[in-house]
């Protein structure tokens, strides 16, 4: 599944296995082949081409955000659709999309590589901020809140400013970097946190529910471990950025992160077996699953009356900064939180909104 | 803040009791781990329940400082007697065997099972008519010396303790079987222990090893069960253990058979096999050891390898941080359908009374919400899915009917290997394998026939 790239003195002489014509570069670690760098691309854009041919991903014509963070996964992403784009003639306007959460000393450096990819790949950039959007930028609101569940309100936030920022620009799919292990991860919390409606739809390649608003968000899951973007990346000599979020230690995933990064050592196999056990969950009908509203007062996707993006606004407008985070009593969702204390286990109001997808 | 564990109603007013009960000093300062610190023993209050005597603390759980040692103790017992009655899993007709590691969760097992047996015979003893037979216990203690590396002196002291264990119970008496684990082949050959040793070693991966094991066990398990007529099997497996389970199920790929494991009834085995302690806690367990003194026994077996290891401290790590979470994880899994095969078979025996009958089919598993499955994994038993790759042409041989799992940890890849490691299975995994076949057979061939060429087969 993963390749890793070897020492190219060491395998001098070597051929490629499949074009038998120039040196081998690189050991497939499930089969021991050992391939050169030219059809290494060849086999990985393949299959990221038959992805989104038997998916059926994108229609012709359509707008396209590529969501870009800078980052190795958004950059290989960016790269190969926009390549793919041109050789397959899939006739789509691409460009890319990014989120300034407005943290100093990570997103201000790491936008600066995204503005060099727009050169690079000759693809337009949008940027949406945190402080257009909402009018805080993450600097403020760790100032105001600290560093704990600082990660939650960007989540909650980011999630939301990709629908807003495709409505507003109006593409027709967005596409995001999500490899397998963000998958596997997400499974794993997912089980980790009880959150059963998440669990059965985070392992789908589309994420359905968004088509009844302005765009449809598309985990690109293409079921790449990471080491394979990160050859590709490698050998291609793509322009990236790798610093982690500087707020990131405190991150609740963190945990599960770690203990994938420790599964992935001992046994390369077990993203992928994460993410087949997720797809093959069978969740019982009879399961009460939170319905899909709007937000009384922004009118985005809610299963409250305001959703949680709205929620954690007003408590930073408030001055009331935990309002929404836990299981508090007086928040505008209160109404759904006191029949939960009084009834017991009501999965509609588990705080679906503190989650990514 | 409100906790989010089942039965939460009387947990609101901890805050109130707080302000109240500041001062007590812990009675039970040899209770706690040595992880907890003195300001857990200071936060005792009154027992939520009888509000009469003091609440013992610091051993971790959801329930963590609510309850005194009798309620503590009543808590605990219920969830178990909650477990076998709602499902019916003890009828007065049946013989249980307990399965016995000398570990705290099986030595709790043992201890309520008899305990509940002793108030049946109570019962028993005081009604007239004797209708309620008393349900019989044996307990089951499989040597696995052949395959671990324990010396035969601790064994053999392990043996000793057990035998000590199980006949100061109070009566009625129970049987012990003491096995070893080769058992599993027919004893006229008498090789069994070196092909189980063969067999064992032949598995490279450490996990798979492990797991191997485990099945074997399993089957060991059923072998005694099946030949002193037994009808129920116990297994002290608790909420830590069947988290553990969860997670690692769904590290190895085992989405689909994952419900089939951690439900309070497991029939798809000849002897249906019993989890009553599937609501308690590992830290409770340990608790009630220590508060009633009863002796617990630990095999040196060194730490768990692999990912079996690699999970076990994962999930050791999260209840630290949320005392909650492992029964959130069993929670969540237990949301996804189980199998027709987990619940406890319909008698129809007209030799049982009618209100056990009656109860039994109230509280039984509802069959519209339960997937039925026809092909099981010949290796670990798991149920297949259909997508799953199972060689329709090929299923006369072993390895075509086992999950994906086991061909990845357990199986060897090579042909040479793998006719090796065939022939050193016991019997009984051969023979379960090709019943299950033919059975499997006839459902597929007539499924596929259209696409069959000849009508004839090649079989056996």
């Amino acid at each position: 599944m993963q390749e890793v790239g070897t020492n190219p003195k060491r395998s001098s002489g070597r051929m490629c296995c499949i074009c038998n014509q120039r040196r081998a570069a690189l050991k497939r670690t499930k089969t021991l082949e050992q391939i050169c760098k030219e059809c290494f691309y060849d086999v990985f854009e393949e299959e990221i081409h038959q992805a989104i041919v038997s998916n059926q991903l994108f229609k012709p014509g359509q707008r396209i955000a590529i969501c870009a963070s800078g980052g190795k996964d958004s950059t290989v992403l960016a790269y190969v659709l926009s390549t793919l784009n041109k050789r397959y003639n899939y006739r789509l306007d691409l460009f890319l999309l990014s989120v300034d959460e407005g943290i100093t000393g990570y997103r201000d450096d790491s936008l600066e590589t995204v503005k060099r990819n727009e050169i690079q790949y000759g693809l337009p950039l949008k940027i949406l901020s945190y402080k257009d959007l909402y009018g805080w930028t993450m600097d403020e609101i760790v100032k105001m809140i600290g560093l704990k569940n600082n990660c939650t309100f960007c989540g909650v936030f980011g999630r939301q400013a990709l629908d807003r920022g495709a409505a507003l620009l109006e593409v027709d799919k967005v596409v995001t970097g999500h490899n397998a292990d963000d998958i596997a991860e997400t499974v794993l919390l997912n089980i980790l946190r009880g959150d059963i409606a998440r669990l059965s739809r985070c392992t789908s390649i589309t994420t359905g529910q968004f088509i009844a608003l302005f765009s449809t968000i598309i985990g690109f899951c293409l079921l790449q471990t990471l080491d394979r973007l990160a050859t590709y990346a490698y050998f291609k000599k793509l322009d990236y950025f790798s610093t982690e979020c500087i707020y990131s230690p405190n991150a609740y995933r963190g945990f599960a992160r770690e203990f994938i990064k420790d599964l992935e050592r001992l046994r390369p196999r077990a993203i992928l077996d994460i993410i087949k056990s997720g797809e093959n969950f069978r969740i019982s009908t009879t399961m009460k699953m939170p319905e899909q509203g709007t937000c009384e007062r922004c009118g985005y996707i809610s299963s409250q009356k305001w959703c949680k993006a709205c929620v954690l606004l007003e408590g930073l407008n408030r001055g009331l900064p935990t309002l929404g985070i836990g299981r508090n009593r007086g928040s505008v969702n209160g109404r759904k939180n006191s029949e939960e204390t009084k009834g017991g286990k009501s999965i509609e109001s588990k705080g679906c909104g503190t989650l990514d997808f | 803040m409100a906790c989010n564990g089942s039965g939460c109603q009387s947990n609101c007013y901890k805050d109130e009791e707080e302000a109240e009960s500041g001062a007590y000093c812990a009675p039970s300062t040899e209770l706690t781990k040595g992880g907890t610190t003195a300001t857990d023993l200071l936060a005792n209050k009154l027992c939520a329940k009888c509000k009469v005597k003091e609440a013992i603390s610091g051993y971790g759980g959801i329930d963590d400082g609510r309850f005194c040692a009798d309620c503590f103790r009543s808590n605990l017992f219920g969830k178990f007697r909650f477990a076998v009655s709602s499902t019916a899993m003890i009828s007065p007709t049946d013989k249980v065997l307990v399965a016995f590691s000398g570990g705290p969760s099986s030595r709790v097992a043992l201890q309520f099972v008899h305990e509940m047996q002793q108030r049946s015979q109570k019962n028993f003893d005081a009604s007239r008519d004797r209708s309620l037979p008393v349900f019989g216990v044996g307990v089951v203690f499989i040597d696995e010396s052949a395959v671990t590396p324990i010396p035969s002196p601790e064994m053999e002291k392990t043996v000793e303790d057990i035998t000590l264990i199980v006949s100061s119970l109070a009566p009625p008496a129970k049987e012990l079987h003491v096995v070893p684990l080769e058992t599993i082949y027919s004893s006229d050959s008498g090789d069994g222990k070196d092909r189980l040793a063969k067999l064992v070693h032949s598995v490279n991966d450490p996990t798979g090893r492990e797991d191997m094991v485990l099945y074997l066990r399993m089957l060991a398990l059923q072998k005694v069960a099946s030949e002193y007529g037994y009808s129920r099997l116990v297994l002290g497996s608790c909420i830590s253990r069947i988290a553990c389970h969860v997670i690692s199920a769904t590290v190895k790929g085992q989405g689909y058979s994952l419900p089939a494991d951690i439900q309070y009834v497991d029939a798809r085995w000849e002897i249906p096999v019993v989890l009553p302690l599937r609501d308690c806690l590992a830290q409770e367990i340990n608790l009630l050891c220590r508060l009633d003194g009863l002796k617990t026994l630990e095999l040196s077996e060194g730490p768990r390898a692999g990912i079996n290891g690699l999970v076990s401290c994962f999930v050791a790590l999260l209840q630290e941080e949320n005392p909650s979470r492992e029964c959130t994880i069993v929670r969540t899994a237990g949301k996804l359908i189980p199998f027709q095969f987990n619940r406890i078979p319909e008698i129809s025996d007209d030799n049982v009374p009618l209100a056990t009958r009656r109860r039994q089919k109230r509280y039984n598993l509802k069959s519209n919400e339960s997937v039925s499955s026809e092909l099981f994994c010949s290796l670990c038993n798991s149920p297949l899915d259909k997508s799953e790759n199972v060689d329709l042409n090929n299923l006369d041989s072993f390895s075509a009917v086992c999950c994906s799992s086991c061909w990845f940890q357990i199986l060897p890849k090579d042909p040479s290997s793998m006719e090796r490691f065939y022939s050193d299975l016991p019997q009984s995994i051969v023979a379960r394998g090709k019943q299950d076949r033919n059975g499997n057979l006839n459902i597929l061939r007539e499924q596929i026939k259209d696409c069959l060429l000849s009508d004839t087969e090649d079989e056996t």
